[in-house]
């Protein structure tokens, strides 16, 4: 066998191997945007939250070697366990109010009716509004003494006397996990709209001959086909609600008295007004690591879901 | 970090945090670190100095600019600035010192000063041979860290008491001067829809700013929050509340709401600072009003108020002929002259002594604030690096006060052990 031979074989590997690096072309850009993007900030923060990380740290590049000791710090918060319990209340309340309301609204525009189009594009409003204009604004319609909702409430007799919406410790939370749901659900109908849609008219006219209409034709038709999509709302509403925080800072701070600290809310306090970044990334990471859990267990389900051929 | 919000115009105190991917926040900022190289700010130009700041309002942004580029030109440079958002320049610092692009010139909140210098950031105006004679000790405290003078403020301010002078004369109410005349004052102010008294007890370093007048003339000290003094005033806040002369939503206030309680005269006074007047000139040009120091626990007591206002400082950029440069700017920038021309244009007080005194004969509306400003102390002259955590505690525990109830020796009891 001399140099020149070349026979098929080594043709074909020699087209196998460029075709490879053709293919690997194509995935780079999107392999260093994940990378450079989410991959770095994520080991940024990771190794962040090991160290002794200052203000310091960002004009030197030096930072010393802290263990677990932000880690222990963190735990050791005594904020920690309110804004755990406030992330779970905000978390799941939200999600529940935004997917029910939502849900009834899709299957409310679901039926065409003079103007339903342009009705569905107006809910989509609170998604259009930054997050930070919708906080102002909710600010005033939920101050004490002139907002526009205590002087409705009293109006029309429900309240003898004004709530004070986000200055009192026992309200606050519900004021925002209310401004949140609304928020949320323009996302949710969406979603759930779309989903409802693709459910083929047919089988509601066959239901309707074995008798399923109403609550059956929604409890055994429209849910179960839905299910796909509900499990991605649910799913990405959790992992959207988990980390909201410029909705918090911009009404209430985390105040009023810690009633409305988020473990998302705390971290940020931690890194940008203690200026102590590496239990700031700490807590942050606590906080991916719940993010993952809820995946887990959305893939895990999923997959079962798949195999029972649902 | 108080003329940061409140500079901003008014209504709600809203601080832009589209932060993304919150876990990602602080790895975002050091990926500028990426591609650094050590020295050199970033402008080629020998020239050119480039200067940052946070004056985004029309008034302070004109007089500012044209202070700088009037002194520019007499040194033989021009200059580059760049303005950002109040909220936004801690970020920006940290992100620029990581990148090393540091400018030239750099403003800082004086709160923040000690933060950044002790990040080795900063460089010590002795460096330069900087003359700082003449400025108030107190403000050149402001801009000391660990001995050397790392900032200098050509003007400062500070908080004082604010009155509508026809709902005085109405009720004829004297101005306030004791605790115990602010609080009979603020009650028999209080009617139907209009409160005594409005002030900032939100959870921010803006509230701790409004807490500390009354903190520190009531014999209170950051460095222990476990005393009775300090308790006393939050139960001066608390009892406010509680008569209903001072709303509830004091706890979600910043000082802008408290002032627009004002200029709505839903609020018969209002704790502010100078900052805020000619918004209230321009909101509510027939309003009538005056100001005069914060009331003190007892007559004969000291008002001491915090120092607020900005310090401007020398980065270590590495480029050692443009720094001294800087230091020639920053020199004649905080001249006698220039403090008066700035100071008129801001309502804020020269912090040289002479030019204070002459500004006062001037501009004598603002003369409670000369007078609040020549006791006003400076937040972070005893803390140092501590006091961010500090003020936290404090804002945290005037709050469980206001909001749940908490005895207030408790709650400062709970603070000060918080700080360990």
């Amino acid at each position: 066998m001399t140099a020149q031979t070349t026979t098929p074989a080594t043709v074909r590997r020699r087209r196998a191997h460029g075709s490879a690096l053709v293919r690997y072309g194509f995935i780079a850009p999107a392999v260093l945007y994940l990378a450079l993007f989410f991959g770095y900030p994520i080991v940024k923060n990771f190794t962040m939250s090991f160290q002794e990380y200052t203000s310091a740290t960002f004009f030197t590049g030096e930072a010393s070697f802290a263990g677990l000791d932000n880690y222990l710090a963190v735990l050791a918060d005594p904020v920690f366990s309110k804004a755990m319990v406030n992330t779970v209340i905000f978390t799941v309340v939200s999600i529940a109010g935004q997917f029910v309301i939502g849900m009834a609204l899709a299957l409310f525009f679901r039926r065409s009716f003079p103007l339903s189009g342009f009705l569905r594009s107006m809910l989509l409003l609170p998604w259009l509004l930054p997050m930070i204009v919708s906080a102002a604004v909710w600010r005033w319609i939920l101050e004490q003494d002139s907002g526009i909702l205590n002087q409705a409430l009293s109006t029309i007799g429900l309240i003898s006397s004004p709530i004070p919406w986000l200055s009192s410790s026992d309200t606050a939370l519900i004021a925002v996990v209310m401004v949140n749901i609304w928020l949320g659900i323009p996302f949710n109908v969406v979603l759930l709209y779309s989903g409802l849609q693709s459910i083929p008219e047919e089988l509601y006219e066959a239901g309707e001959i074995d008798g399923a209409t109403g609550w059956a034709a929604f409890r055994h038709l429209t849910l179960p086909l839905l299910r796909p999509v509900v499990s991605v709302v649910l799913l990405l509403g959790v992992i959207y609600t988990i980390k909201v925080i410029d909705l918090i800072l911009g009404l209430t701070g985390g105040g009023p008295a810690n009633a409305t600290q988020t473990i998302a809310t705390r971290s940020y306090e931690m890194s940008f007004i203690e200026f102590d970044f590496g239990q700031g990334a700490a807590l942050g990471n606590i906080l991916i690591l719940i993010a993952l859990l809820f995946s887990v267990i959305y893939l895990r389900a999923n997959a079962r879901s798949m195999k029972e051929g649902r | 970090m108080m003329s940061t919000h409140t500079s901003a115009p008014a209504g709600p105190v809203l601080r832009r945090r589209s932060l993304g991917a919150l876990a990602a926040v602080p790895g975002l900022l050091s990926l500028a670190a990426c591609g650094s190289s050590d020295g050199g700010s970033t402008s080629g130009d020998p020239s050119t100095l480039r200067v940052v700041d946070y004056y985004n309002t029309p008034a302070d942004d004109k007089v500012i600019q044209e202070t700088l580029e009037s002194v520019g030109a007499e040194v033989g440079v021009t200059i580059s600035r760049e303005k950002v958002p109040g909220d936004q320049l801690i970020q920006k610092v940290l992100q620029m010192s990581s990148s090393k692009t540091l400018p030239d010139i750099l403003m800082l909140d004086n709160p923040d000063l000690q933060e950044i210098a002790s990040s080795g950031a900063l460089a010590p105006l002795d460096d330069f041979g900087f003359d700082t004679s003449g400025i108030s000790p107190e403000i050149l405290a402001a801009g000391t860290y660990e001995g050397k003078v790392y900032g200098i403020a050509p003007t400062v301010n500070t908080i004082a008491l604010f009155f509508n002078t026809a709902m005085l004369e109405e009720a004829a109410i004297e101005p306030p001067t004791t605790w115990e005349e602010l609080t009979a004052a603020a009650k028999a102010l209080t009617h139907d829809d209009v409160y005594g008294l409005a002030f900032s007890a939100i959870a921010t370093y803006e509230g701790t700013w409004q807490f500390l007048p009354f903190m520190w003339s009531n014999g209170g000290d950051e460095t222990d929050l476990a005393t009775p003094e300090v308790a006393g005033a939050a139960q001066l806040w608390a009892d406010l509340v509680a008569d209903g002369s001072a709303s509830k939503s004091v706890v979600n206030w910043g000082q802008g709401d408290a002032m627009d309680q004002f200029k709505a005269e839903k609020a018969a006074m209002v704790v502010n600072g100078p900052w805020n007047i000619t918004g209230l000139q321009e909101d509510a040009p027939d309003l009538d009003w005056d100001v005069v120091i914060i009331p003190v626990p007892a007559a004969g007591d000291d008002s001491v108020a915090p120092l607020g206002g900005e310090v401007w400082t020398i980065p270590q950029t590495g480029d050692e002929e443009k720094q001294k440069k800087a230091a020639e700017v920053l020199q004649k920038f905080v001249s006698a002259e220039n403090q008066l021309v700035m100071g008129a244009a801001r309502n804020t007080i020269p912090s040289d002594i002479e030019a204070a005194t002459t500004f006062a004969e001037e501009h004598p509306e603002l003369a409670t604030f000369v007078e609040q400003v020549s006791t006003a102390r400076s937040r972070t002259g005893k803390l140092g690096t501590e006091w961010p955590a500090t003020a936290k505690a404090i804002y945290t525990a005037f709050q469980q006060v206001l909001v749940d109830g908490t005895d207030p020796e408790t709650a400062f009891a709970d603070a000060a052990a918080s700080l360990g």
